[in-house]
């Protein structure tokens, strides 16, 4: 207990001691840190705007003017049980008028046109969505199979709205930017972890007659070690604090100017994930500095 | 105590150490002259396991000092004091500290250490000095404290590598004087210099090397 007393008391007197080298050191992680909150932030955006996208796709099924809603809810019931499916939402012809009403409300023609037919025109409507961007297609052809022509489909529909190519091509998009974004957040991981654990090293290698003395005054490896890696958690714990800092007002400023265009208000998404956020970050930079600090002492305390 | 047998170290460039053979028993003060290169610093890097020889082996009491492991290492340079040229204390660590260190190296408890440290301190005439870090030290003061840090913990042996190399004749009497008390106390100190001024001044056992080998042994230098 005493032993690890002394190695706290001498982690946190070196860094207070190392003067510049430790206000490097912090700077390098707090950098570090930095590209990982911000990878995290970028995650979300992406994750908001695929999902925006991907709620802008469905299946709309126009039913025929003078089909009876039992048959237009029988098939919403058949549909809502295939495992691929969403929700299916059912919008009357009467909604349909309305909607189209309060659409073109400006558009005096069109509604003089409207009431003109005396009629309502407008169909009812099922709008599909399912659960994967690629399912899609299932739900157009489950409309054309032997199930839903039992359910007199053929004669009840007019037509559904679904175009192949467009969702084809977005699913594409969609996996490419996800490949490409877990792909961008590992080697910028990877390069921060570099820079983190040479700076660390550069730091000790400033230290490393220093260790050879403490060896052959006879400290264990764990009494030279140990100030280290605490000298590597203080500059986590400080590198946190500062990085979460910085984000608030940069995560204001795009909450303020960027929201319609990211599709995410990301001063919310910060405050109201920060405890999260807090977690990984300070996780991340005390155990980079741990880690760092003790694969670099190595080195040096060989016998 | 100390026992070379048949030490051979050879670098790239040629043997630093050549067939020593040497014995030297507790309580002993040994002189080791010998011009740069001669091979004294070597010698002592074998007994605190800092180098391994080539060939030969090198015992602390009945003990091979290379076929320690790591931890049983840590325990023998305990018992081992060491002084350098350049002095070697922890830059960051005040004179206080760096004595303070070795103490905690070894397990001694924060009571021992409030009270050993300044007494040894007194010892070397550092008591105005406590809390100086060691660039704020002139050379002498920095060598008398890494000698208060080698005899802190009373070690049976004590390896000073040319400790007045840096210092001035005023400043390396009395190191001299102080390693000369310490042996009388009862530890033995081996002391690598190529100054014959300070072996003089000791008057004890003499090893002479050159380009590797003990060429003399006087044991009784007058």
């Amino acid at each position: 207990m005493t032993e690890f007393k002394r190695i706290i008391k001498a982690g946190f007197i070196n860094f207070k001691r190392g003067g510049l080298v430790s206000f490097a050191a912090v700077l390098i992680v707090t950098i570090t840190l930095s590209v990982i909150t911000a990878i995290i932030l970028l995650q979300a955006v992406l994750y908001f705007s695929l999902n925006t996208i991907k709620d802008k796709v469905d299946v709309t099924i126009y039913f025929n003017v003078d089909v009876g809603e039992d048959k237009i809810l029988a098939l919403k019931k058949t549909l809502e049980k295939l495992p691929e499916v969403q929700d299916v939402s059912y919008t009357t012809a009467d909604e349909a008028n309305k909607n189209f009403r309060l659409r073109h409300a400006n558009d005096y023609a069109t509604i003089a046109a409207l009431d003109e037919i005396g009629v309502n025109p407008l169909p009812a409507t099922l709008n599909v969505k399912t659960k994967q961007i690629s399912q899609y297609g299932t739900i157009a052809n489950f409309l054309k199979s032997d199930s839903a022509l039992a359910l007199g489909s053929a004669n009840i529909i007019n037509h559904a709205s679904y175009n192949k190519l467009v969702i084809d091509r977005l699913n594409i998009i969609i996996s490419g930017a996800q490949k490409l974004s877990f792909l961008v957040t590992i080697i910028l991981i990877i390069l921060s972890l570099i820079i983190t654990f040479t700076t660390i090293r550069l730091t000790i290698f400033i230290a490393r007659e220093e260790i050879g003395v403490m060896r052959l005054v006879g400290a264990s490896k764990m009494r030279v070690r140990g100030p280290f890696m605490i000298e590597g958690a203080i500059y986590g714990l400080l590198s946190t604090f500062i990085t979460l800092l910085i984000f608030v007002p940069i995560t204001i400023w795009f909450g303020r100017n960027m929201t319609n265009f990211l599709s995410i208000n990301l001063y919310d998404y910060y405050m109201s994930n920060f405890l999260q956020i807090f977690a990984i970050i300070l996780i991340s930079g005390i155990l980079f500095g741990v880690i760092s600090s003790f694969l670099a002492v190595r080195k040096y305390l060989n016998k | 105590m100390i026992y070379f047998n048949n030490v051979t170290k050879a670098y790239k460039d040629g043997l630093a150490l050549d067939d020593i053979t040497i014995t030297i028993t507790a309580g002993e003060f040994v002189s080791i002259i010998g011009h740069s290169g001669a091979g004294k610093t070597t010698l002592t890097k074998m007994i605190l396991a800092e180098d391994s020889p080539s060939l030969g082996s090198v015992f602390f009491e009945s003990v091979d000092i290379h076929k320690l492991k790591s931890k049983e290492l840590t325990k023998l340079r305990r018992r081992i004091g060491v002084v350098f040229q350049d002095f070697k204390l922890l830059p960051n660590k005040t004179a206080y500290e760096n004595i303070a260190f070795a103490m905690e190296a070894v397990g001694k408890t924060d009571e021992e250490i409030a009270s050993d440290v300044p007494h040894v301190l007194e010892l070397v005439d550092l008591s105005n000095r406590l809390n100086h870090f060691p660039d704020q030290l002139s050379g002498g003061e920095q060598q008398r404290l890494a000698i208060a840090r080698a005899i802190i913990n009373q070690p049976e042996l004590i390896i000073a590598d040319e400790p007045t190399g840096n210092l001035d004749p005023v400043n390396t009497h009395e190191i001299v004087q102080i390693l000369k008390k310490i042996n009388d106390l009862g530890t033995t100190i081996i002391l690598a210099t190529h100054n014959h001024g300070v072996v003089e001044s000791v008057a004890k056992r003499v090893i002479t090397m050159e380009n590797g080998k003990v060429i003399r042994d006087t044991k009784h230098h007058k």
